[in-house]
């Protein structure tokens, strides 16, 4: 690609049934860099990336993966990505090293070549003790492991991973992030879609929003943190029922509305003048007798960035109402 | 690593070369599942097996065959168009794990060829059935049933394999129908009187005027009879056309079944990139 872009998307648009699941989609990935994806629930970030898979055909617009028009080109494509779907899609029946020995083969590297890249691979992505247990047996965090060595059997140029992480624990996660940041290293350029907004922030260097179809923002973390603008104080108690207090509080001292965090028990709200109003929120809560676990002040998160994009939240994260009510 | 590393660069071959290759990788695919689940193999292999001792002891003595003749030589080879006849619940089942579980996709992702996920899918059904059908004609020869053997056994074999074939197009497409593995289980429940109301364990002559049409009308007939004649146990045979055109009908339906859902079929799975 001519201008260091290895994904290049003008208004993609994709109907189903009428409704548009993208709808004027646009997105610039530049080459040897994460690139996160980043929306809610049925916000077409699939959509997105089975279009530029060559998996599903696009209603309107261009997409170029790797210099090559996908809509025109979709063979050539398929030689020089990587794709690992929401769900991880290796072959249950079989062990991790028969699937990555069968991926090999049908990326036609012939059986020698297959066997030797599943032994390098199963190693690259510490399965080698797993091998020759069947993957029904895995954990999900094996499976995902798996399923990205499967991607990589070609060392392709641009690597999609949607929703790499979802359902995953903890620890599994952070394995797979670490997978991801090896991978990096070696020169592929990655396409990440997430939910999670702390994904986005540890693993990208570019976040390109999507809601309802559509990129509403495309920025660097910081500069998507800078757009919500100023800090937050932030309030974490101990007890759920003490949540309504510290609103109050919080709402006296501070400009800005409070946001609560239910199930966090978090409270946050942004500020101006940052010390003085940490140290006089700190000071009344201590007044009225409020066990504060944790205080603080904060960069705005993502996920502040998004409710100031869209309007709402990303999340199952209830309103400052709602937490009222409870 | 990088990307022009030589262990990971594809070879260059023709393109038809490569369906064959995907075809045979996928194939060799199936036959490792078999291998890794032993257990499958024996329910696949025991219930043809179990079928052919239930029925043959169990029916074998109260049934009649009209015009006379041996049941057995009538139930035998019956019971191999049975099985070959459910052979598309194994072959929806497994494609619609596969599609569910996103292995459809990611085969579609790769530069392969396509097509070859199904013909594999088919190949590999063929050989199953092939199993099947020795093994269940092994066990009817230790019950005593004795076909001719030559060219007629050899025709008989290849006519149920035709039906198996036609039968792998249905089964495809409606693994890409239903939504879940759980749904293809379910198509045992229609494909169950779909088999019994046909000539395979009784005459069409004994039932009931209009059932007897709808059986003899019913595409596995024509396969029972015909290999009923070929393998030289021709009882129980009926006048009507459809009947006294049995060799014809076991050759024209699965043409007629292949005609109709291989594009349905490959309009289900070109369907699968809208
Ligand atoms: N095959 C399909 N048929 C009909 N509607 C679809 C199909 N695929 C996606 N959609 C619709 O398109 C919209 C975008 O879906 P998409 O799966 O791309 O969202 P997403 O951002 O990946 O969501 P999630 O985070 O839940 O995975 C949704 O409204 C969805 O219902
Ligand atoms: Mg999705």
């Amino acid at each position: 690609m001519s201008d260091g872009h290895a994904v290049r998307a003008e208004g993609l648009e994709k109907r189903y049934g009428g409704k548009p699941a993208l709808d004027g989609f646009d997105l610039a990935v530049r080459e040897g860099t994460v690139h996160g994806l980043l929306g809610p629930n049925g916000a077409g970030k699939t959509t997105a990336v089975r279009i530029l898979s060559t998996l599903v055909k696009l209603d309107g617009g261009r997409a170029e993966v790797a210099g090559l028009d996908v809509a025109r080109r979709p063979r050539e494509v398929r030689a020089r990505i990587g794709l690992t779907g929401q769900y991880a899609a290796v072959d249950e029946v079989l062990t991790g090293r028969q699937n990555l020995e069968m991926f090999g083969r049908l990326f036609h590297l012939g059986g020698r070549r297959a066997r030797a890249r599943a032994v390098e691979l199963l190693d690259r992505f510490d399965l080698t003790a797993a091998a020759d247990l069947g993957v029904g047996k895995y954990s999900g965090g094996m499976r995902r492991r798996l399923d990205l060595a499967a991607s990589m059997i070609l060392a392709p140029s641009v690597l999609f991973l949607d929703e790499p992480t979802t359902g995953l624990d903890p620890r599994s996660r952070g394995e797979v992030w670490d997978s991801v940041r090896a991978l990096v290293a070696g020169g592929t350029t990655v396409l990440l879609t997430t939910q999670y907004l702390e994904e986005a922030d540890r693993l990208a260097s570019r976040i390109t929003v999507i809601d309802q179809g559509r990129s509403i923002a495309d920025d660097t973390p910081d500069g998507l943190k800078d757009l919500v603008g100023g800090d937050r104080v932030e309030v974490v108690v101990a007890e759920r029922a003490e949540l309504p207090r510290v609103v109050k509080v919080v709402a006296r001292v501070c400009e800005g509305e409070p946001e609560t965090d239910e199930e966090a028990l978090r409270v946050h709200a942004p500020v101006t003048d940052r010390v003085a109003a940490l140290t006089e929120v700190a000071r009344t809560l201590q007044d009225e007798g409020v066990a504060v676990e944790d205080i603080g002040l904060r960069r705005p998160s993502l996920d502040d960035v998004f409710l100031r994009l869209t309007g709402h939240r990303t999340g199952a994260r209830t309103t400052e109402k709602e937490a009222a009510a409870a | 690593m990088s990307a022009l590393d030589p262990t990971t660069v594809p070879r260059e071959r023709g393109r038809l070369y490569w369906l064959l290759a995907d075809c045979g990788n996928l194939v060799r695919r199936g036959l490792l599942h078999y291998q890794r689940q032993p257990v499958n193999i024996a329910w696949q292999l025991g219930f043809p097996i179990l079928s052919v001792l239930l029925y043959g002891y169990v029916f074998g003595s109260a049934m009649k065959v009209p015009g006379g003749g041996d049941y057995q030589d009538f139930l035998m080879p019956g019971m191999f168009v049975m099985t070959m006849a459910f052979g598309f619940i194994n072959t929806a089942t497994l494609v619609v794990h596969d599609s569910t579980k996103g292995v459809i996709d990611r085969f579609r992702s790769m530069p392969m060829a396509s097509s070859a996920v199904v013909a594999g899918r088919g190949v590999t059904d063929l050989l199953a059935a092939c199993a099947e059908l020795a093994i269940m004609m092994l066990t009817a020869m230790a019950m005593g049933w004795r076909p001719d053997g030559g060219w007629g056994f050899l025709g008989a074999f290849g006519l149920l394999l035709w039906l198996r074939f036609a039968l792998i197009w249905i089964g495809v497409w409606l693994g890409l129908l239903v939504p879940n593995p759980e749904a293809a289980g379910g198509l045992f429940a229609v494909a169950f009187p779909l088999t019994m109301i046909s000539s395979i364990f009784v005459a069409p002559q004994l039932m009931p005027d209009w059932l007897g049409w709808v059986a003899a009308w019913n595409p596995i007939s024509s396969t029972a009879a015909a290999a009923r004649e070929l393998f030289g146990t021709p009882v129980g045979g009926g006048d009507s056309w459809i009947e006294r055109h049995a060799l014809l009908m076991a050759v024209g339906w699965p043409v007629i079944l292949t005609a109709v859902f291989l594009p349905l079929a490959v309009r289900r799975f070109q369907r699968l990139s809208r």
